[in-house]
């Protein structure tokens, strides 16, 4: 009996999470994908009705403007993200005195809700109250930078936003990579003459790919699920210029009675995330049976 | 220290457990509903109080936040779930799309007190028609209020000061618009939120349009008459009025917009007559202060009627809660007292007015007046016309366009194709 459970404790202890996770996470991707062939409106309905709601989706001028975004989006946010994050790990893993200090004030920004970054950029980036009004009341009469009331840029007022959001946080992971990096590589490579740039750019910075790889799918996730930064700063104006995919599913369930045709939208940010994922873990798990 | 915390605690715990002890006969009631804030609050508490007086057992659910956004959440998993609020603060086709669920009725409880309190003769027959569910002939909701949205609010002094008086067509307004604007002043403070622009969109149609055309394109979402020569020249004074606004209307709230008009920095808003309450609030008095004068259109009246829909209900004291919710929320005093706060007028044909000021005044008297002429027509921005998915069709069309620069035939093609769509 002992030796029984002693042996099976771990898989008991696992066991309720795991069957909460199996409903609620994959249980409800497939009820999704479910009503996404229904005709539900208001409340869920189980009658079959094909692929309509996507054929409907796809037709909807709103969701091209929600997909254009987020190919803009997710690409600006990853890569100034990881731009950005690696110049600052660099620059703070020169053995500087007050490093423990600037990393807080970096990191800082990762404490804030996307509700309070999104807030307080709409305030700094209104043409009326912030940066346009400063320079303006400087004496720049002519400065203008209205990119949150113009349409054609109020997507980049987005990204601005996130990447202050999150790149502190993509420096902590380089800068945790960068410690782990041995230093008798970069002697010898002082020893055979080799710059520090090019000490960075050819040895260090490929010897952290797995960072990269995790920094580039969290951010990646980051920016599919992105909503509550979207609603804070733009609410998808003007007009419905910087829609984002979930702030168009939302819209759809719970304001436009299209439960039907905001599921087929969950299931094409799903499938993205899927797209994305799949390769990603694929490489990774073949890399691990390789090293094996 | 930490003995006082757990005391009392213990103590709120306690009284909580007492308060929430089974109802006696008045019945109980759960509701779902949005206002949280200010004046809506303080209204709605004269409800509570009603049912309590009444012996019922309220049990409040406001969820806050978004304009009933959050709440539609909250309201629509407790109806998957088969536990539904005793009433929830639904109006316009939302009700009879509720209804089409199958979780209002039958048997539509409140259809009885309906019937007892005949309720068809305290009801202008539009109004009505909204609450009834069941192919229009069982009530399941009450109305507590009128809001007009088809207002001009202005301050008086910066017309005034240019020698304006309140614009009676679209065309003076334009007029006294372009000298404002030369003037310095921002001839139209608004705020392009999707909704805002709905609500001044639909202002510029019934008045453009005509009352006829509003009812045909809007209400009855014709295609020749979404289409047509009428809702480019609609969509032409949207054009119009955009020039008007200022630099950092995209986003703004509402209430900042009659803001700038009380600091006189704006002279116009378009907004629903829950604007009055930020006026009253800086102590400001109509007609002496601000104007508030209907929107240029033939005796238009658009109206939004804030109302509480009543789920299916099992159980002896729930369905003693739901009647005794409908008949109060239908009575003469809480319509009186409600509106008082809430800015709007009350829904009952029969409640006196003389304690309303001027705007509430005039409200009433155009409400009978246009209901007679057939300008009484429901708002589409605040989901009185239509269902939500054909609205929010609408919606997207209207604030694409007025926050681009794209051209009324282009909105008029995509407006028609965007409804079409949406059926």
């Amino acid at each position: 009996m002992f030796y029984w459970l002693q042996k099976n404790l771990p898989r008991i202890v696992i066991s309720p999470s795991f069957a909460v996770i199996l409903w609620f996470v994959y249980g409800f991707i497939i009820w999704t994908f479910y009503v996404s062939f229904t005709k539900s409106k208001m409340l869920p309905r189980y009658d079959f009705w094909g692929i309509q709601q996507h054929f409907r989706l796809w037709s909807n001028m709103r969701w091209y403007t929600a997909v254009e975004n987020l190919l803009i989006f997710t690409v600006l946010f990853v890569v100034l993200c990881i731009l950005i994050g690696i110049l600052l790990a660099i620059l703070l893993d020169q053995k500087i005195r007050t490093e423990g200090f600037l990393r807080t004030i970096y990191l800082y920004p990762m404490a804030l809700s996307f509700i309070v970054t999104g807030t307080a950029w709409k305030w700094i980036l209104n043409p009326t109250l912030g940066i346009q009004k400063l320079f303006r009341d400087l004496g720049f009469t002519d400065f203008t930078f209205d990119w949150l009331v113009n349409r054609e840029m109020s997507i980049y007022t987005i990204v601005i936003a996130a990447v202050w959001q999150s790149s502190g946080f993509v420096m902590a992971l380089f800068l945790a990579g960068l410690r782990s990096v041995d230093d008798e590589i970069i002697k010898a490579a002082k020893i055979d003459g080799a710059g520090l740039y090019s000490i960075y750019i050819t040895i260090i910075l490929p010897m952290l790919r797995p960072v990269f790889m995790s920094s580039i799918v969290i951010l990646i996730h980051i920016s599919i699920k992105s909503y509550d930064l979207v609603i804070a700063l733009t609410a998808g104006g003007p007009g419905t210029s910087s829609d984002m995919p979930a702030v168009f599913m939302t819209q759809m369930a719970f304001h436009r009675s299209e439960i039907g045709m905001a599921s087929a939208s969950a299931v094409m940010m799903f499938l993205t995330v899927l797209a994305i994922i799949v390769p990603y873990l694929y490489s990774e798990l073949r890399r691990q049976d390789a090293s094996r | 220290m930490l003995k006082q915390v757990l005391i009392s605690t213990a103590g709120f715990l306690f009284a909580t457990a007492v308060s929430l002890s089974p109802a006696m006969a008045g019945g109980e009631a759960e509701v779902l509903h949005w206002w949280t804030s200010g004046g809506e609050a303080a209204a709605l508490k004269v409800l509570k109080d009603d049912f309590a007086g009444n012996g019922g057992t309220w049990k409040d659910m406001p969820v806050a936040g978004g304009g009933g956004d959050a709440a539609m959440q909250t309201l629509k998993a407790r109806v998957v779930a088969g536990d539904p609020p005793t009433a929830a603060q639904i109006k316009g086709p939302s009700i009879q799309e509720w209804d089409d669920e199958g979780v209002v009725g039958p048997p539509y409880h409140v259809d009885a007190v309906a019937k007892a309190q005949n309720w068809d003769s305290l009801l202008s027959a539009q109004v009505a028609n909204h609450m009834k569910c069941d192919g229009f002939t069982k009530y399941c909701a009450a109305p507590v209020n009128i809001h007009r949205i088809d207002w001009f609010w202005a301050n008086k002094k910066v017309l005034d000061a240019h020698g304006l008086t309140m614009p009676t067509s679209w065309d003076e307004f334009n007029a006294a618009a372009s000298k404002l604007q030369a003037a310095g002043i921002i001839p139209l403070a608004h705020g392009s939120q999707p909704w805002q622009d709905a609500t001044v969109f639909e202002a510029v149609a019934l008045g453009v349009g005509g009352n006829e055309f509003y009812q045909k394109a809007i209400v009855e979402l014709n295609m020749d008459a979404l289409s047509g020569a009428t809702m480019v020249k609609v969509f032409d004074q949207m054009r119009t009025l955009q020039g008007f606004t200022d630099e950092g209307a995209p986003g703004r709230d509402w209430n900042v917009a009659t803001g700038m008009v009380m600091e006189g920095k704006a002279a116009f808003q378009i907004m629903g007559d829950w604007a009055k309450g930020e006026f009253t609030n800086a102590g400001l008095k109509p007609g002496i202060d601000y104007y508030c004068l209907p929107t240029p259109s033939d005796h238009g009246y658009l109206y939004n009627v804030d109302s509480f829909i009543f789920y299916s209900m099992d159980g002896k004291s729930k369905i003693e809660g739901q009647k005794l919710l409908g008949s109060l929320m239908m009575g003469k005093n809480f319509q009186k007292v409600f509106n008082l706060y809430k800015g709007s007028i009350p829904a009952r044909l029969d409640v006196p007015m003389d304690e309303f000021d001027m705007c509430a005044k005039g409200s009433a008297a155009d409400l009978n007046y246009s209901a007679m002429t057939g300008g009484l027509q429901p708002s589409f921005a605040h989901g009185m016309a239509l269902r939500l998915a054909q609205k929010g069709a609408i919606q997207d069309v209207v604030t694409e366009h007025f926050n681009s620069n794209m051209s009324s035939h282009e909105a008029t093609r995509r407006l028609a194709q965007a409804v079409k769509a949406s059926l």
